[in-house]
């Protein structure tokens, strides 16, 4: 039976959103990964098939979907074999745009939101910055009132999309003095004077995807360029990242399941010693534990995502969603690396990308730490 | 704890607004007539069974799983689930496991194979709780291994005649009857085991209560039959149908397992809280230390996912489709982590956890049962794993 987060009519749309990539994504997988970069038509074509405003309203170009939509997107773009591009997607569908639909003004969303939904705009996210990631609390952007808007200076990092998105939704300060409340967003063209990608950056895994270090150098922005209320920016920004956590889990654990299902296979064609290797009896309970876990990882997933879309604020749960996705991921992955022996470290079986990949997953949207950070003070200690 | 912030979620797909009423009836019962008095029993390694029962029957908490004319409030599976959930509650291991066992083995084999006159006679005074029921399945020689059992029923007259041992049987000692597995086809295996109900006195019946480690509130107990006689109203089911049989009501033993499991990890994991928050070292509660902070996290996340494991099992049992591997995913997993977080719990408390007089010790022996009982996390994981052909 389906979890109550879905219907049949997701199920459908699943089909739909598996053909498409397993027929217009995936082909390219491999040589996007070695070429660290997918090209921008991967968003113009997602756009216009209407996978990136699921959730939206039609108004603004989207399908007035809900969670159950953006959940089944995220697991199914898994199946395209390299995770940043389902990554980078996601930020662009679910992390840089939902604040604009949330707190942003009639303007802004037809500025901003609507193009970005076609996938003819693209959008980054710009939180962490080179000395505070996981202290948000911590950085120095700052945005100053000036004449009729706002001077922006500072340095932002690990922005995905950021080497060519046409806008950036931007933390900064802008009251040094008022703590929590001095905090705003901003809509930022990247092709605004002083904005430059000062770097980008190469990584470990996620490797399809762009990531850059962002500088702001006197970039003026005018007050149309506030998004939400001054001052309001810290809440505002977590708000966005408990969406951010669900469907990082999401698209993870179903990257995983698909990890599983190609070691079950080779444990089962391989053989060692006379028998294929996945009955030996520590194997098949390594699968027993594996798929136990990421059951239980997939069904937390889906209980928050329902609290979530019936509009619940479950901080604490979807913290838990994303440390537990992270660690039992990677536990997973890691595992069948090691089923798959030599073949597991060598490139061409994809295993070890994948291996790579699920470590971003305890790092980026809230490291490990903090995640158990948010837990234990929403348990009161 | 039990209806957590989650109880708007799974309400889903399982629980309704007259089950919340349910539970709130059924806490109020175990917080008045169970854990004012557990220490004094678990001292005595002893509970006035018969009285328990009864007040537990006329509260309805045998009855959710059968229709009103066996004094059932059911048919209900989730209503079960709930009042599982909440007797794990009670701060006893040994007293849920008794009121469990009644409530899930003996008296159900009754209810799902049973004739409708062997309902009448067994069922009925057990839904009520004026009888104790049991199973017997495990022996002295083979537990996980079902299929092996020795003990022997022949075929004699109008009945037959059962030899052999039982052991580990939860309500044993007390059990006005007892369902026993034995082979009525001895070469067979699997395919020639079949169910008997004894009832207790029966010539050549002997029962021995066995000293455990947790659960010491409950009767556990060694059976011995010596050519024990019973009519032939006394088989349950098809004759050579036993382990099917078995099979099928496993499913539900190891559901409630899990609840059981969760619930009684998300208590201990309270009971941890509370102490850590109370006890003071280097200035502070021990709870505020950050690797504290960060091990009841962990602990907590892995309660909602158990919750949640185990509520997918749930749901999908109470639609009736096949759930072997989510069921059994779900008993070894909650079972392994309550034990976990009674080890934890106990770790905070740091000496006193070692000492008798702290209820943490009894979490951490309890909860020691669970990968054990009801079939091993072993056996759990064989399972899942051929359910992938492997």
């Amino acid at each position: 039976m389906l979890h109550p987060l879905f219907t049949p009519e997701h199920e459908e749309f699943r089909v739909t959103v598996r053909a498409v990539v397993e027929s217009e994504v995936a082909p390219h997988a491999l040589d996007w990964e070695r070429e660290a970069h997918f090209p921008d038509w991967v968003f113009k074509r997602l756009g216009d098939l209407g996978l990136l405003g699921l959730r939206y309203p039609a108004e603004y170009g989207g399908q007035g979907g809900d969670w159950g939509h953006a959940i089944v997107l995220a697991e199914e773009m898994a199946r395209c074999g390299s995770a940043g591009v389902g990554m980078a997607v996601a930020v662009q569908s679910e992390m840089a745009t939902p604040p604009i639909l949330k707190f942003g003004t009639e303007e802004q969303k037809q500025r901003y939101l609507v193009p970005a939904i076609r996938g003819e705009k693209i959008a980054c996210l710009g939180i962490s910055e080179p000395d505070a990631g996981s202290d948000v609390a911590g950085i120095s952007t700052t945005a100053k009132r000036e004449g009729d808007g706002y001077r922006i200076n500072g340095r932002k990092t690990f922005i995905t999309n950021g080497a060519r998105a046409h806008f950036c939704l931007l933390v900064t300060r802008t009251d040094r003095n008022a703590g929590y409340e001095g905090f705003s967003l901003f809509l930022v063209d990247t092709d605004l004077p002083g904005f430059s990608v000062s770097r980008e950056l190469n990584k470990l895994g996620m490797r399809s995807s762009d990531t850059a270090e962002l500088a702001l150098d006197d970039v003026l922005v005018p007050s149309s360029a506030l998004l939400g209320e001054d001052g309001r920016g810290f809440v505002e920004i977590m708000w966005e990242l408990q969406g951010e956590r669900l469907i990082g889990a999401a698209g993870s654990v179903a990257g995983a399941w698909l990890v599983f299902d190609r070691t079950l296979r080779y444990a089962k064609e391989r053989t060692a010693f006379g028998s294929s290797i996945g009955t030996f009896q520590v194997n098949r309970h390594k699968f027993a534990t594996m798929a136990t876990e990421l059951e239980a990882a997939r069904q937390l997933l889906y209980d928050t995502a329902l609290a979530w879309e019936r509009g619940e604020y479950p901080v604490k749960e979807i913290s838990m969603v994303k440390l537990y996705a992270g660690e039992v991921v990677n536990r997973v992955v890691n595992e069948c690396l090691q089923l798959f022996g030599g073949y597991g470290y060598a490139t061409e079986t994809g295993i070890e990308r994948a291996w790579r990949d699920s470590r971003l997953l305890r790092i980026g949207g809230g490291t490990d730490e903090i995640m158990r950070e948010v837990i234990s003070k929403a348990m009161g200690l | 704890m039990t209806a957590t912030r989650f109880a708007t979620i799974p309400r889903a797909g399982l629980f309704t607004e007259a089950h919340d009423e349910m539970r709130a009836g059924v806490r109020r019962f175990v917080d008045r007539a169970i854990r004012p008095h557990v220490e004094e029993w678990e001292t005595a390694g002893d509970f006035p069974a018969r009285e328990l029962f009864r007040q537990a029957g006329q509260m309805g908490l045998f009855g959710a799983k059968y229709e009103e004319v066996y004094g059932g409030t059911g048919p209900d599976l989730v209503a079960d689930a709930i009042i599982t959930e909440e007797l794990a509650r009670c701060g006893s291991g040994g007293v849920a496991a008794a009121l469990g066992a009644h409530k899930d083995l003996g008296p159900y084999y009754i209810y799902r194979f049973g004739t409708e006159q062997q309902r009448q006679r067994w069922l009925v005074a057990a839904v009520a709780g004026e009888s104790i029921g049991a199973l017997a399945v495990t022996e002295p020689g083979t537990g996980s291994d079902v299929g092996a059992i020795r003990t022997r029923a022949v075929h004699v007259g109008e009945g037959w005649r059962i030899s052999g041992s039982k052991a580990f049987i939860t309500n044993g000692p007390v059990a006005d009857f007892i369902v026993v597995a034995a082979k009525t086809d001895p070469e067979a295996g699997r395919t020639g085991i079949s169910l008997f109900v004894v009832e207790a006195g029966a010539p050549g019946l002997a029962v021995r209560r066995m000293e455990t480690v947790g659960w010491r509130t409950s009767h556990t107990g060694e059976l011995v039959l010596e050519d024990c006689y019973v009519p032939h109203e006394a088989l349950l089911g098809q004759e050579n149908k036993g382990f099917p049989q078995l099979m099928e009501c496993f499913q539900w033993e190891r559901i409630v397992m899990a609840l059981g499991a969760v619930a009684a990890a998300r208590q201990t994991l309270d009971l941890a809280v509370a102490y850590g928050r109370q006890r003071q070292a280097f200035g502070r509660p021990v709870a505020a230390f950050q690797t504290w902070r960060h091990r009841f996290a962990e602990l907590a996340t892995q309660i909602e996912a158990a919750q949640s494991l185990t509520y997918h099992a749930l749901r999908k049992t109470v639609a009736g489709e096949g759930a072997v591997r989510e069921v059994s995913m779900a008993k070894w997993y909650a079972t392994e982590l309550d034990w976990r977080v009674a080890d934890e719990a106990l770790q905070i408390h740091g000496g006193y956890g070692y000492m008798m007089e702290f209820p943490v010790q009894r979490a951490w022996r309890d909860s020691r049962l669970g990968p054990i009982g009801g079939g091993t996390t072993e056996i759990m994981k064989e399972i899942i794993g051929r359910s992938y052909d492997l």
